[in-house]
């Protein structure tokens, strides 16, 4: 089976029904995209499946089809999610980290849909759980983002 | 931990020679043969030193530390592991300030095992207790000070100066007079390979001259964490590995018995071969969602252990209910073994003008920590093992996994990637790790196992925080005032769970939280009744204090109405004399704006309410203030929680803030939502679904200050948590007019 992944087109053999996660863990080598649930819970496993966000852990390979997938390891070759990258950092967002590559993600996604989302939109998409409690800087860098004005470095 | 150190966690290349020999040669260098070399890349071991040496004090080979490379980045082992405290960004600053070498230039790693990293208090190695910086500060930063004394040794042979005469500025050493300047990498070989001087001999700098240390300084590792490039145990691979699934008896202690559908198991597309292991079956396969279909696939008889069995174990019964459980240890008689006791209560409560009484519990709670448990294990052709794993432990691992094996210590290579959250879940618990399985599985497949435990996995052998039910009761005089307090708990404390009862002594575990209030309260008694628990038991952030807290400062709420008290003011009253505390809980009043209990209402027109709360765990001391309301569904929602935390004296204030906002978040997802319920022996939540942690819809904003009262260093990953859950639930009690006694809120009916 053919899979588009980061710009490449990959050839993969897993059976159709495996979750594009493990697609990506085992049979791609990519680490960086995460398994924390396997249910669509705690959106780990988010990656992009033309441009739009997907919890890769319930999305079945035979699913995926031609779209697109982008998962965090191309991050940076996007310019949204450069910029998405950037501000994490500016703000020290990660803690133990193993949730932030799904929030990079969601960031990305919902920053590329929409450049300027407001509050209320940035709440609706940033729904992915962090055990660390990183929300209020995960906020912080969000508001930042859409030009919401948020404080820069209170929360270092 | 920067992008161009191509040093992985794991040996993510396979079999690469360059690296393992690189592993392996650190290995040996920095392990229990102390006194060998690590300098540079490629330099060949000189084991004819090692051998002559002697065995130094923990943190004082300076080699096993540090390695300074010849681009002048610094290499250092951590004893402590990073699961997102900060803790490596805050060793880099510790070392970096005393051998003068700019933290950002450091390249973090765990230590493998060994003699030389057993630095808390000098005798033990743990990444737990909070105990990482301030156990090991002074050692720490010697280190750093015997590595610059060992440059600057270097530095006068080669520029032929004495030593005297020499300075440093990061990196470099100086010799002013001839304008000479030598980087610390071109230094690193010679320097290295002398004697480690006597760690008497050096000098600390005056903390005046501090350039890093106190500084806000960006963590080393967020970059490779905000781009999917860090690796944790779960990431790891190795050449030849295959990957295993398993499923767990439904209750502990029971046996795999016949495998019904084995052979049809084992027929499955993918699968290489089905194991019986202790508690559990495992399936391996080549992919792990293979092995994970066929783990779940397996229909197995789980067989009771016998009574003899049953004895030496931790055994569920097929009857157990959470609910029935509580029940028992609220209705737990008995006046218990003495944990700490003041003044005399008896005449205290003969004369009192008022008393109060009250049973309050705790639950039982998950670590739910996002990265499962998962090991790899890798046995190699000189008969050593190598594994990969989550742990906060690294020679208690070590130990026990060579016993596992039937290998000697040294044949155990602990590897400890990074940690994806711990919060006291990574320690040795029975039953809770999955090494012995991957060790089993490598053993029986001969090839390198990977083991991940799913979520559903994972939750059904979480050791959990322990449940109390405590009796309280207090004594008023006739102003109001507190003037006597018993507390006695029935509960199983962790540490007791995992050592054996001593029926003896309290296990301090079981009760802290409970003691060690500041609160000058005349005449008290706090005790524990020991009431054994068929789950496994285990630390969870903060410990003790994580439900103490929440169950003393609730009370103490209590005692304030009964007396007409407002609880802020009683609390300052009760501290009075405390300049450290009176100065916390003035300081957290500020910063929430001025105390006001409420119940009030706030510019949305909703009705709310502040409660107050206080703890001094781990050697630090804080107070929180929490505002809430209840929205249309009747249920909590927090606003704003206002910490101050006092851990003496800070090493990163940027860490410190964080560490307090993580904390306290944990504290709001215990109180409004999270326990575990067993019903007929099994959890009934095995999944985020049914066991929900805070959402980012139901997190508050945290507002902290740090206050650095100067006392003894306390720490931080853990204080900043207690004293939330108790905030939220003194407010809601103001709020509804109706006393909170156990948590979660979200359980309890307070719509009013």
């Amino acid at each position: 089976m053919q899979l588009y992944v980061n710009g490449q087109m990959v050839e993969v053999n897993s059976d159709p029904d495996t979750p594009l996660l493990w697609v990506i863990r085992d049979e791609l080598g990519m680490t960086g995209t995460k398994f924390g649930c396997g249910l669509a819970q705690c959106g780990a496993c988010s990656v992009m499946l033309d441009g739009k966000i997907v919890r890769s852990c319930v999305t079945p390979l035979s699913s995926v089809g031609d779209a697109q997938v982008t998962t965090i390891e191309a991050i940076e070759a996007d310019p949204v999610g450069q910029r998405v990258v950037e501000k994490w950092i500016a703000h020290q967002v990660p803690q133990c980290g193993y949730c932030q590559s799904g929030q990079v993600m969601a960031a990305t996604a919902l920053l590329k849909e929409n450049a300027k989302p407001s509050r209320d939109e940035i709440a609706a998409a940033m729904v992915n759980l962090c055990r660390c409690g990183t929300y209020n800087v995960i906020n912080d860098a969000m508001l930042d983002l859409a030009g919401l004005g948020a404080n820069k470095g209170e929360t270092l | 931990m920067n992008d161009h150190d191509p040093t992985p966690a794991c040996d993510l290349a396979g079999d690469s020679p360059q690296n393992l020999s690189r592993r392996r040669f650190l290995q040996t260098s920095a392990g229990v043969a102390t006194g060998a070399l690590v300098i540079g890349m490629g330099i060949p071991l000189q084991p004819a030193r090692a051998a002559g040496a002697a065995q130094m004090a923990p943190g004082t080979n300076v080699p096993a530390f540090l390695e300074i490379r010849p681009d002048n980045r610094v290499r250092f082992l951590s004893p402590f592991n990073e699961g997102g405290q900060g803790i490596f960004t805050g060793m880099a600053q510790i070392v970096g300030e005393e051998l003068d070498a700019d933290p950002e230039s450091f390249i973090v790693e765990n230590a493998p095992a060994g003699h030389d990293y057993l630095v808390v208090f000098g005798k033990m190695r743990i990444t737990g207790g909070s105990f990482s910086t301030r156990s090991s500060y002074t050692t720490m930063r010697k280190l750093g000070a015997l590595a610059r004394n060992m440059l600057l040794q270097a530095a006068a042979t080669r520029m032929n100066a004495p030593i005297g005469e020499l300075t440093t500025e990061p990196g470099h050493v100086i010799h002013k007079s001839t304008g000479q300047k030598i980087a610390y990498g071109d230094l690193a070989k010679d320097a290295l390979d002398l004697p480690v001087p006597d760690p008497k001999s050096v000098t600390l700098k005056d903390p005046k001259d501090f350039r890093w240390i106190r500084q806000p300084l960006k963590r080393l590792d967020v970059p490779e964490k905000s781009t999917g490039k860090a690796i944790y145990a779960m990431d790891c691979k190795v050449e030849g590995m295959l990957h295993a699934a398993v499923q767990h008896a439904p209750r502990l202690g029971l046996k795999p018995g016949v495998v019904r559908n084995l052979d049809e198991v084992k027929a499955m597309k993918g699968v290489h071969s089905v194991h019986k292991l202790d508690g559990a079956v495992a399936v391996v396969a080549e992919r792990f969602w293979v092995a994970k279909l066929g783990a779940d696939a397996l229909q197995v008889d789980w067989q009771e252990p016998s009574a003899a069995e049953k004895a030496k174990i931790r055994y569920m019964p097929a009857d157990f209910s959470t609910e029935a459980f509580t029940r028992q240890l609220m209705e737990t008689k008995g006046d218990g073994k003495e944990a700490e006791t003041h003044g005399d209560l008896k005449s205290a409560f003969a004369s009192a003008g008022k008393t109060v009484s009250a049973t309050y519990h705790s639950q039982y709670v998950h670590h739910a920590q996002l990265e499962p448990a998962s090991t790899l294990a890798r046995f190699n052709a000189d008969g050593t093992l190598d594994i990969w794993l989550p742990n906060q432990a690294p020679e208690q691992f070590q130990a026990q996994i060579a016993k596992t094996a039937g290998l000697k210590l040294e044949q155990v290579n602990i590897h400890s990637p990074i940690l994806g959250g711990f919060f006291g879940r990574h320690f040795l618990y029975p039953g809770a790790n999955p090494y012995p399985q991957a060790v089993a599985l490598s053993k029986a497949t001969g090839r390198p196992v990977k083991v991940i435990w799913t979520r559903e996995q994972e939750f059904l052998r979480d050791p959990l925080r322990p449940m109390a039910a405590v009796r309280f009761r207090g004594a008023l005089d006739a102003s109001g005032m507190p003037v006597a307090i018993e507390a006695i708990s029935a509960c199983e404390g962790p540490a007791e769970s995992l050592n054996g009862h001593n029926p003896n002594k309290v296990d301090s575990n079981a009760v802290e939280g409970l003691t060690g209030k500041a609160y000058a309260i005349p005449n008290r008694r706090i005790a524990q009744v020991y009431v054994k628990n068929p789950t496994s038991l285990a630390y969870w952030r903060s410990v003790g204090h994580s439900m103490n807290d929440f169950l003393y400062e609730g009370f103490l709420d209590e005692m304030a109405d009964a007396g007409g008290k407002d609880p802020y003011a009683l609390r300052l009253k009760l501290l009075e004399g405390n300049d450290r505390l009176t100065t916390l809980l003035k300081a957290v009043g500020e910063l929430s704006g001025g105390w006001k209990r409420g119940p009030f209402t706030a510019p949305d027109g909703s009705r709310r309410a502040r409660g107050v709360a206080m703890a001094s765990p781990f050697g630090s001391e804080a107070a929180a203030i929490a505002e809430v309301s209840l929205n249309a569904a009747g249920k909590v929602v927090v606003h704003d929680v206002w910490e101050a935390i006092d851990p003496g004296s800070i090493v990163n204030p940027g860490i410190i803030k964080l560490q307090a906002m993580s904390a306290a978040t944990l504290g709001v997802s215990q109180v409004l939502m999270e326990q575990v319920v067993y019903k007929n022996g099994e959890p009934e939540a095995r999944n985020y679904d049914l066991y929900p942690i805070l959402p980012p819809d139901r997190a508050p904003r945290i507002h902290v200050k740090v206050v650095e009262s100067g006392a003894q260093m306390g720490g931080i990953g853990e204080p900043p948590l207690p004293a939330v859950p108790a905030a939220i639930a003194n407010a809601v009690s103001t709020l509804t007019g109706k006393r909170v006694r156990s948590m979660p809120l979200d359980k309890l009916s307070l719509a009013t």
